[in-house]
């Protein structure tokens, strides 16, 4: 089956320093693959190449070697650009306009005029959330809502493949929950989705596979559970009416004893105590159990230790 | 292509600058009229100077205030980003920005020349025909479109010049270039006369290369001959817009080499 997205190797060196310039590796021998339908999480750090490689796939910038394909075709070719939409990082759109004069223009790039390109702009706008502000220069908007015409103006085209860099940025957490709608719409739709993002919450909300970039290498890829395997690494008690005496018994048992407030304490427990032996160990000592949960790496755990191991190897150049 | 154009001409309209110069150009065609007042018999010679210069002078910083910063701004505010990812070539960019100026500029050329013409034709209508028979050339003289389509010319090789440099350096780099090269494209005869004065060979090299390097502006300029009547023949205008379309012709090749490389960092 053809690839959404692919990169070969792809490398990009940025020349730093005025007087004596030296390669600074942003990107380092990428290599992934998407494939269509999929909703694909590209994470890392800031600063780790996440911008740098979605640059290489809208030919803003050009690879230093490597290449890429999207739907089969080199990246930047027109055809190409026909058929995705792109929402850059921190989108910045002329002042001069209004939302719905950016969208029309825009959806005139793609051929598309007069009243049919009108009605795809307040469509649009509408399904971002700013239909009621349409008529409004584009220097009178809020963060928010530039980020939301950022979004409408990446679907302007009914792209198949949609790159979104840090779509929830400027987003009050009402707004992000739309934008995780929004994206699990265009993965319904058929849609492929790449996005790039820093906040793990959103990519274990929406993604199928992720990308984990650091220092511009990829430290690690593939399907979240995979990744993460789910793995329980400790079982956390909350206990209700704990006395000293049982505080004393728990505590040398317990990994973790961390007060929550007057007689109320959140124990955390090897995995390799049975969840029964620990609610035997809480009644035991006289205190009453509130909650029992595992303790699972999360993705945030998994990325810290990840980015930790890359940042500490020396950057390629 | 033509819809980048469209819109570099939807956003120097709605920048106000724009209409300020428009202002102040036709006040200066009005004060201009005043001053024929007080000097009898002169007044159409000096209202024609004052039009002509006030347009190329007015249209120049059009060329070089906007010419500077499109490029530029689109790339500093990461608008490009945007745009360059939907289905248009950085070339197509490059030649729709400049078509978009040059729009721009012959509107603004238009509604000059249209109040230039306003104040001559009242100029005109009021001169008793006694003191008309002191004039070089008629009032109304169509050889005066002449001296502003070669203006434009000019104007447009200026805006490319702009183009060009604001591919690659910053606004007020490109104007301090730009007005430069305009000052230099309207003394490069005396670049060549440098030779006949200089003995040393290297200076006289790169004098000459100067030379044929900055665009010959003065080509362009047949504004004092049109106002005291005397003829430009066809000739000299057709080897004028020849000569601008070539000088444009490779300052926008250079324009979108140089864009086409670029990285957006």
């Amino acid at each position: 089956m053809q690839t959404a997205i692919e990169t070969f190797d792809l490398t990009k060196d940025y020349r730093v320093g005025f007087w004596r310039p030296r390669p600074y590796r942003a990107l380092d021998r990428l290599s992934l693959a998407v494939s269509p339908g999929e909703i694909f999480g590209f994470l890392g750090p800031n600063g780790a190449g996440k911008t740098t490689t979605l640059k290489l796939l809208m030919q803003l910038v050009h690879p230093t070697s490597g290449h890429a394909t999207i739907l089969g075709r080199p990246a930047g070719e027109v055809a190409v650009k026909r058929r995705i939409g792109f929402l850059p990082e921190n989108p910045y759109f002329y002042d001069h306009l209004t939302a719905e004069e950016l969208l029309v223009y825009f959806a005139g790039l793609f051929g598309e005029r007069g009243a049919a390109a009108r009605a795809r702009a307040a469509r649009l706008l509408d399904l971002v959330g700013i239909g009621g502000e349409r008529r409004l220069q584009l220097r009178k908007y809020s963060k928010g809502m530039v980020q939301r015409v950022g979004l409408a103006q990446a679907l302007v085209n009914d792209p198949e493949v949609v790159f979104l860099d840090e779509p929830m940025s400027g987003l009050d957490p009402l707004g992000r929950r739309e934008v995780r709608t929004l994206v699990l719409s265009l993965r319904d739709e058929g849609r492929t989705v790449f996005f790039s993002s820093h906040i793990l919450a959103d990519a274990e909300a929406l993604c199928s596979r992720v990308a984990v970039l650091a220092k511009g290498r990829l430290v690690a890829s593939g399907r979240l559970d995979e990744m993460l395997a789910f793995r329980v690494q400790g079982r956390e008690v909350v206990a209700e009416g704990v006395s000293d005496q049982a505080l004393a018994r728990l505590r040398p048992r317990a990994r973790r004893a961390q007060p929550l407030g007057p007689g109320r304490y959140a124990f955390e427990f090897d995995e390799a105590l049975a969840p029964e032996a620990i609610v035997g160990e809480v009644v035991a000592a006289g205190a009453r159990l509130v909650s029992l949960n595992p303790v699972r790496e999360s993705l945030e755990d998994f990325f810290v230790k990840q980015v930790a191991g890359a940042e500490g190897a020396p950057r390629a150049v | 292509m033509w819809r980048v154009a469209v819109s570099v001409f939807r956003e120097s309209v709605r920048d106000k600058v724009l209409y300020n110069l428009v202002f102040f150009a036709i006040l200066l065609i009005a004060a201009s009229a005043l001053i024929g007042q007080l000097s009898a018999g002169q007044e159409v010679k000096i209202i024609k100077d004052l039009g002509l210069a006030a347009m190329s002078v007015f249209g120049l910083f059009i060329a070089v205030f906007i010419g500077i910063g499109l490029v530029f701004k689109e790339v500093e505010r990461r608008s490009i980003y945007s745009l360059l990812a939907k289905p248009i070539t950085r070339t197509q960019f490059i030649l729709g920005k400049y078509a978009g100026l040059v729009l721009t500029l012959a509107v603004n050329l238009g509604i000059m020349v249209a109040a230039f013409y306003a104040v001559l034709a009242w100029l005109d209508a009021t001169t008793p025909a006694v003191l008309k028979r002191a004039w070089e050339a008629p009032a109304l003289d169509p050889a005066m479109l002449t001296a502003v389509a070669l203006a434009f010319v000019q104007l447009m090789v200026i805006t490319a010049v702009a183009l060009l440099f604001s591919t690659f350096s910053s606004p007020l780099l490109s104007a301090a270039l730009t007005f430069g090269v305009f000052l230099a494209g309207h003394f490069s005869a005396d670049l060549r006369n440098v030779e006949q004065v200089v003995q040393s060979p290297a200076i006289t090299g790169v004098t000459r290369a100067l030379y044929y390097l900055l665009p010959n502006l003065a080509a362009f300029d047949v504004k004092a001959r049109v106002v005291h009547g005397d003829p430009v023949p066809w000739t000299e205008v057709g080897l004028a817009v020849g000569y601008g379309v070539l000088y444009i012709g490779a300052l926008l090749t250079a324009a979108v080499w140089i864009f086409s490389r670029r990285d957006f960092k």
